[in-house]
């Protein structure tokens, strides 16, 4: 190997370098948005407050995307969550100019780029860092319906339990959910009486309520009979607007209501 | 102890906490102070709601005022007539109008509302039925209104 060769590789390589890292850093469509994050620091903040960035994106970039550029290139100290990135598994659900949307499925496009875009951590669940909040008054509410098969009977024998596509269609759409807390925390009811079990824990019943091969229908009726349990809901819809996975969750509560007065869950 | 992941400068000490991580390195802070959040963002669901409870507050509490008025009539006839008399004014007036007006609203929402509840469509069909209550607001309003506005500010009765 002749020392030519090397020195050609040595001065090629730097400029390659240089013309890929200036595409990296503009490709061709790209532009600046401003994300307004409203930042807390327990260590630091008494208050939370509102911070600036400053994000190259494309347009069919996502929220998710430029929170990651952020930490990853300009502070990283800003703290979220976020496991799939594509849609499923819920940890990333966050007020997103004011509404409350998974991070991972806001594309760039359908925000307006021009105007600053707010980033903020849900309502109604106690901050506690950044974009961080605790779930736990969320999970307590959904353990407490109860979300789990209840059968006194055993499957046929090295066969599943079978369910007619009919019995399956009534609570198809309550299976969907991916417990991202969007609906709850979008609940004015929830906002201002954390007591209430919120809408997520109510998708979750309904949707063992409605499944022939559960026994325990009646038990979580009852349960949701609380003061505090669908009788709370006001219909506002923000929880149906907020979901990410397009539950259709006020009108499960609705069911659940009427399954109440009718005394029957079909 | 393991440290905090962040691992920040710690806070210039007597509780004077306003060092911030970021402001080390020229860093663009919002000025000046935003509210502490933003609004959530509903729609006309989250709007009629809110709407529904204002109107529905306002007119509980024209009730307690109603019900000692007229309960007044059992004290005297005379007094019951003199409470009323200082009701005969533009500003009651406008107030009569704002009753209405809130009457109308809490009372066709509410039908909505109750089609919410108990038509199975209802929940889909939410946001049309809140234009449909604006709607036929609006034509309660028109009907009303300048009719009542003629008997206040008509000089005349
Ligand atoms: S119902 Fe929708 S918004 Fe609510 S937790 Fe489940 S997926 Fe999230
Ligand atoms: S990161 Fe999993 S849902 Fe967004």
């Amino acid at each position: 190997m002749s020392t030519v060769t090397i020195e050609a590789a040595q001065t090629r390589v730097p400029e390659r370098t240089t013309e890929t890292t200036a595409v990296e850093d503009a490709p061709p469509g790209s532009f600046v948005i401003t994300l307004i994050i409203r930042r807390y620091i327990p260590e630091l903040d008494d208050e939370p407050r509102w911070e600036d960035f400053d994000v190259r994106v494309l347009p069919t970039d996502r929220i998710l995307d430029a929170l990651h550029k952020i930490k990853w290139e300009q502070d990283g100290s800003l703290t979220f969550r976020r496991s799939c990135a594509h849609g499923i598994c819920g940890s990333d659900a966050m007020r997103i100019n004011g509404r409350n949307r998974l991070a991972c499925k806001t594309l760039i496009k359908d925000l307006d780029p021009s105007k600053p875009i707010y980033v903020e951590a849900l309502k109604g669940l106690p901050l506690e860092k950044d974009l961080v909040v605790d779930m736990e008054p969320f999970f307590e509410a959904y353990r407490q319906v109860q979300p789990f098969l209840i059968a006194s009977s055993a499957p046929p024998a090295r066969r599943e339990r079978t369910q007619s596509p009919v019995a399956r269609e009534r609570f198809d759409d309550t299976t969907k959910c991916i417990l991202c807390a969007a609906c709850t925390s979008s609940c004015p009811v929830f906002w201002t009486d954390g007591q209430y079990f919120g809408p997520a824990a109510i998708v979750n019943a309904h949707r063992f309520i409605f499944d022939d091969r559960d026994e325990a229908s009646q038990v979580r009726l009852d349960i949701l009979n609380d003061k505090e349990g669908v009788w709370r809901c006001r219909t506002t819809f923000n929880c149906s607007e907020a979901c990410p996975r397009g539950i259709e969750i006020t009108k499960a509560i609705q069911e659940v209501k009427q399954a109440l007065l009718t005394g029957k869950a079909s | 102890m393991s440290l905090k992941s962040t691992q920040l400068p710690t806070p210039t000490p007597s509780g004077s906490r306003t060092l911030n991580p970021t402001s080390l390195r020229s860093r663009r802070f919002s000025l000046p102070r935003r509210p502490a959040g933003t609004v959530y963002r509903g729609r006309e669901g989250m709007w009629s709601w809110v709407l529904h409870r204002i109107t529905g507050v306002g007119i509980y509490f024209f009730l307690l005022v109603h019900l000692l008025d007229t309960a007044l009539i059992r004290v005297s006839p005379e007094a019951y007539n003199a409470v009323i008399n200082t009701y005969k004014n533009p500003i009651m007036g406008l107030g009569e109008l704002a009753l209405v007006a809130a009457i109308g609203f809490h009372g066709l929402n509410g039908l909505r509302i109750i089609l919410i509840d108990f038509w199975n469509v209802g929940t889909r069909n939410h946001r049309l039925m809140f234009y449909i209550v604006i709607a036929l607001w609006v034509v309660l309003l028109l009907g009303f209104a300048p009719r009542h506005l003629m008997h206040v500010f008509g000089g005349g009765a």
